[in-house]
């Protein structure tokens, strides 16, 4: 029989990484995921931060006539909303956040509130200014207000970085964790084992073919942020794109330890999410990090999440050129080899 | 005579479960050797620790003159292997899986001829989710044949199919013996057996319990069977261990 005798017509690491992509792109929903949990994220944040409006105080009355002047002293005040809610309602208000403070008529008026909230000592100020200005305060003097906001340092634009990683972090760890406990069901796995296909290149392959969909990932926040709340985005580009690689290959080869024994997606998810949640938490996403003890900086910094969120940030709002990351960029490193290898040794082929 | 597979006092055992329990026998090149016995009788077993997939609990496994420990890249390429229950992935073209697996051996032949060989080439650009239950099977060959092996490893390749893709499969092992292929295979099918193998060992609880050709097998049943009806592997079977092959 005639024989292809040319050598390697095809290259194995290029044929297994097309190979996920075609299976990844003929996967409807989960192209709609990857790209749509970052959109989903920049309009929650569009509606949670709008980009212009002050923060206003909700205040809650009870309604009858004895608390009726007061309505009216707090209604003519500026950033106040009043809403009426009865007695025995205020507590569950209160602590759903409905309203921040409640205010009781009397002399003098009570305040009820909890100092713990920051939302709820400022609108006590508030309202404390707005009662005693329309009871007649005599003002000593009034301050020029000279308003800013700077780009940049506000909590949106912190944020916007820490939620492409988590993004990264997310779609690496559960689209390559499924399809590895996926292939493994179908016995493809041991299929595999038994051709002379050089295992590294199986594992590598998943790892790769994310960096194809990682751009517009990691772009559509950017530009959504950059758009919608005039987010600086002062790093080069290559820098920003050198950070997210590395990160999907972080948490690439971390995927592909945790889908490396795993007989069923149930034992793969909750490796996954044990792994990821605490994160989520830790990493300093969504409030800083340096909330924690002292005690566990060491263990935060060291954890992958934290590493790319941070360095994240740096080189979207500072700028920072990559040489200055050399902490981050080791932590990152060290994630993605280390799995990788335990990965290629402890990895099930049955 | 050279040996394609020489294994010799094979021992598998899975807690409290003896799989294989000594077995010995030997494929010479070129021939076609089927391992012929019911399920749990630990055909699977042995061909997987033929094909390195599984090691031994004890005994000695030679593959074209080659040891698992020593030689495996080596061996791999010129091995072809299709085995129980693969799927290959849903939403991959017959090319594309192709492709794939072409792309790990160093030689062997161009995917046009691949299709061409499991008459798949109409199938060409289809989903593998879309293919019949024979047209999967073909593709399962059509991967094992990639490399272009000198020896092949089947298990039970037809069982669920229905006869004319039987016949198809067989069609296509005819032309890779007629190549100079060697072929190891298992099944539960005494008429395939009797069809495609040089000789048929008949495995039962691990053991080897028959080694001859078909017709050896089958004369030796003596002669007052084979007055009454043509006598059949089955047949065989059943004088050796009182049983039916297939036990419904």
């Amino acid at each position: 029989m005639p024989t292809d005798v040319r050598r390697d017509p095809y290259r194995p690491i290029i044929e297994l990484t097309l190979a996920r992509l075609r299976e990844f792109v003929r996967e409807p929903e989960a192209l709609f995921w990857t790209f749509l949990f970052p959109i989903i994220m920049s309009v929650a944040m569009a509606i949670a931060f709008p980009a212009s409006a002050g923060q206003t105080v909700r205040v809650g009355v009870a309604p009858g006539s004895e608390n009726a002047a007061l309505q009216q002293m707090l209604a003519g005040a500026k950033d106040i909303v009043v809403r009426e809610i009865p007695v025995d309602d205020q507590l569950r208000a209160l602590r759903d956040g409905d309203v921040h403070l409640i205010v009781s008529a009397g002399s003098p008026p009570i305040y009820r509130f909890d100092p713990m909230r920051d939302e709820s000592r400022l609108a006590r100020l508030v309202v404390d200014d707005a009662l005693k200005r329309a009871a007649g305060r005599a003002e000593p003097w009034q301050a020029k207000e000279d308003l800013i906001a700077i780009p940049g340092s506000r909590y949106v634009d912190w944020l916007i970085p820490g939620i492409i990683s988590l993004g990264i972090m997310n779609n690496s760890l559960w689209s390559i964790g499924f399809m590895t406990v996926q292939a493994r069901l179908r016995k493809l796995l041991k299929r595999l084992a038994a051709s002379p296909m050089r295992r590294q290149d199986f594992l590598m392959a998943p790892m790769i073919a994310r960096l194809a969909f990682l751009g517009p990932e990691v772009a559509v926040p950017l530009l959504f942020g950059w758009l919608a709340f005039g987010m600086p985005i002062r790093g080069h580009v290559i820098s920003i794109g050198l950070v997210a690689i590395s990160g999907a290959l972080m948490f690439g080869s971390l995927g592909v330890l945790m889908g490396s024994r795993a007989r069923t997606f149930e034992a793969a998810s909750g490796l996954m999410n044990l792994m990821s949640v605490p994160m989520w938490v830790l990493s300093g996403v969504f409030f800083a990090s340096s909330n924690f003890p002292d005690a566990v900086q060491p263990f935060i910094q060291a954890l992958p999440l934290t590493a790319l969120v941070d360095a994240m940030r740096r080189v979207v709002l500072e700028g920072a050129p990559l040489t200055s990351l050399w902490n981050e960029l080791a932590v990152i490193a060290t994630w993605t080899i280390v799995p990788f290898a335990i990965a290629l040794r402890i990895f099930k082929w049955r | 005579m050279e040996l394609a597979v020489r294994c010799q006092n094979l021992q598998k055992r899975y807690g409290d479960v003896v799989a294989v329990d000594g077995l010995s026998f030997e494929v010479r090149r070129g021939e076609c050797y089927g391992l012929l016995g019911p399920n749990g009788a630990g055909k699977t077993t042995t061909i997987e620790i033929l094909e390195g997939l599984l090691a031994p609990d004890g005994g000695e496994v030679e593959v074209l003159g080659c040891r698992w420990k020593t030689d495996e890249q080596q061996l791999r390429q010129r091995l072809g292997v299709q085995l129980q229950e693969t799927q290959f992935t849903d939403k991959l073209t017959v090319e594309e899986t192709l492709r794939v697996f072409r792309s790990f051996y160093h030689r062997g032949k161009t995917i046009d001829e691949l299709l061409a060989l499991v008459e798949l080439e109409g199938k060409r650009r289809s989903w593998v989710v879309k293919l019949s239950g024979g047209q999967k099977q073909r593709l399962s060959i059509a991967c094992a044949l990639a490399g272009n092996p000198d020896l092949l490893f089947l298990d039970e390749p037809t069982t669920g199919l229905d006869p004319q893709s039987r016949r198809q499969l067989w069609n296509i092992l005819t032309k890779f013996r007629e190549a100079g292929g060697t072929v190891l295979l298992t099944t539960h099918y005494m008429d395939e057996a009797e069809v495609l193998c040089d000789r048929v060992a008949i495995v039962d609880h691990g053991h080897l319990i028959a080694e001859d050709t078909p017709k050896g097998l089958i004369a030796s049943l003596g002669a007052p069977k084979v007055v009454v009806h043509q006598g059949t592997l089955e047949d065989v079977f059943m004088s050796l261990t009182g049983r039916h092959l297939r036990e419904e």
